[in-house]
Formats: C-alpha cells, sequence, structure tokens
C-alpha cells in the first residue's frame, strides 16, 4: 500500500500481457466466451491481463461486448 | 510483456465447426447468385447499425457528433464489409460469424476517430503538461509538498531512464492526453508498438520510483 494508488496502478505492468495484436486477433472469440458466461479470465489470462492496462483494446473490447449483446435483445 | 511469438490461440483448436447459423452466413457469401448479394446487403445492414451504435458511444468524448459521425460510421461499415469479404477464408469457426464481423466494424470506427482527432489537435505534440498529472492521478491537494516532491522524482525518471522515443510515447499519452490510436498514426507506427513502448517506460519508471522509496517494490515480481 502506498499514498499514490492512481499511479501506481497506472505504472504497474503485467508480465502476462499479451499486448494489441493477439488481443486483437482473439476479441471476437474472447467476446463470444463473455457472452456465455465462460471463465475467460482463467483461460486466457494474458487477454484480460492486456484488456484492463491497455485503453483503446478496452475501448474495443467494450464496444464489441456491447454489439453482440445488443444484437441479441 | 509476452513475447508475440506464442500466438494465445494457440492450445484451441485451428479450425471448429461453425455453428449453423455462422456456416449458412459463410454458405449464403460464397453463393454466386441471388443468396449472396441477400447476404451481403444484410451484412451491410448489420455493420451499419453496429457502426452507428458505436460510433454514438464514442463520438460524444471526442467532439464529433451529427452528420459528421453518421457520415464515419457509414464509411466504416463500408470498409469492414469489404474487409469481410476479402478475409472470409480466414474465419476459423471459433466464435458465431457475426461476433468476428462485427469486430472488423469496431475496429473501423475505431481507427477513423483516431484519425478524426488531428484535425482539431488540443495541444501540440512535444508540449509537456506536468500541471495535469495531479488531477490525473487523484492527488489529494492536503498532500502537495509530498506529491511536488513524487513528481519531481518522476520527471527526473522520465529524464534519465526512458529512451527518446519512449519518453516521446510517454509525454504525449500521459501529460498531453493524445489518443494511442492517434499518436501510432502520427509517429507512423501502430497499436502494438505504441503500447509496447509505453509498457517498457511504465516499467522502468516504477522501478525507479520504487527503488526511490516513493512506491512500494513489487513483491509479485509483476512491476
Amino acid at each position: 500500500m502506498n499514498d499514490w494508488p492512481e499511479l501506481d496502478r497506472f505504472l504497474r505492468t503485467d508480465p502476462r500481457d499479451v499486448g494489441c495484436a493477439q488481443a486483437m486477433d482473439m476479441l471476437h472469440v474472447y467476446v463470444d466466451l463473455v457472452v456465455a458466461g465462460a471463465p475467460v479470465e482463467e483461460r486466457y489470462p494474458g487477454i484480460a491481463a492486456h484488456l484492463r492496462a491497455c485503453g483503446p483494446c478496452g475501448e474495443d473490447f467494450e464496444g464489441l461486448l456491447a454489439a453482440v449483446r445488443g444484437e441479441a435483445h | 510483456m509476452v513475447s508475440g511469438n506464442r500466438p494465445v490461440h494457440q492450445s484451441t483448436a485451428a479450425a471448429a465447426r461453425p455453428d449453423a447459423e455462422s456456416a449458412e452466413w459463410l454458405r449464403a457469401l460464397a453463393d454466386q447468385g441471388p443468396q449472396r448479394e441477400a447476404a451481403l446487403a444484410r451484412l451491410h445492414g448489420l455493420l451499419v447499425r453496429i457502426a452507428r451504435g458505436e460510433a454514438a458511444r464514442r463520438g460524444p468524448r471526442l467532439s464529433i457528433s451529427g452528420p459528421e459521425l453518421d457520415d464515419l460510421a457509414y464509411q466504416a461499415a463500408a470498409d469492414a464489409l469489404l474487409a469481410i469479404t476479402r478475409k472470409l477464408g480466414q474465419f476459423r469457426g471459433e466464435s458465431r460469424f457475426t461476433t468476428w464481423a462485427c469486430k472488423f466494424v469496431i475496429l473501423e470506427v475505431s481507427a477513423k476517430l483516431g484519425r478524426h482527432f488531428w484535425r482539431h489537435p488540443a495541444v501540440p505534440l512535444d508540449a509537456e503538461d506536468w500541471d495535469r498529472l495531479p488531477g490525473r492521478f487523484g492527488f489529494d491537494p492536503a498532500q502537495e509538498a509530498e506529491w511536488r516532491d513524487l513528481l519531481a522524482a518522476l520527471r527526473r525518471a522520465v529524464d534519465d531512464e526512458l529512451t527518446p522515443r519512449q519518453r516521446q510515447v510517454f509525454v504525449a499519452i500521459v501529460l498531453n492526453d493524445v489518443p494511442l490510436d492517434a499518436l501510432a498514426l502520427e509517429l507512423a507506427s501502430n497499436r502494438n508498438a505504441i503500447y509496447k513502448m509505453l509498457f517498457d517506460a511504465r516499467r522502468k519508471l516504477r522501478a525507479a520510483l520504487a527503488a526511490n522509496g516513493y512506491l512500494s517494490h513489487d513483491i509479485a515480481g509483476r512491476s
């Protein structure tokens, strides 16, 4: 614990992070698993770590998830 | 960060059997006659719907709205449809076809909004707005003496520890709030390369601040 939690969270990196290219390559598979309620964080920890840390990829994930859920209703 | 040489889908089947609805899409799109035309029209309708929804979700944060945002959505849908028909053979059946197809249009909207940023950039690329950091990281005004000391240490680490390219990326994204995709475009790079550069910069800066007692050492080794 320290006095600068937001800064610490931003600077902290996760070695499992797969990067943008691999996360985007698998995004459709990951989103379908999320919609199905599968344990994606366990199955794809490197993608989960990346989507938490990368603003643009996280934004694309949210967008695709909203699109798929919206089309399902 | 995991090396790019090991695909994350290595453990999944190279090609799964598509579900019935996906198989129907593939069959119709492979047709040469009116069935293909009908499927393309249906797919285009889906892509336009998704693009408009996504543009509306993101647009307000980027000060773009109205007909300009609608044009962007239609253009994204048209470009996505072209990409999908060109890459149809790459669909591996690991997800529903429509999820795979929607990914193209989401990424198109994302890329087009990145390009839009440079039409009205809020700050020059090389400005250094250190004053925005206390707000961005929620520093308490009551602790100003402490965080001024921290910021001075961070600034020294940015100057001493980062390569010129890492420094440029850190300054643009963290100090000047330039979107990562927009920066990638400006530097003729790509999202993955810029993210990797920022990732390495974050790791170095955290290590420097921890070494000087400003942040705790990472017991789990994930710094």
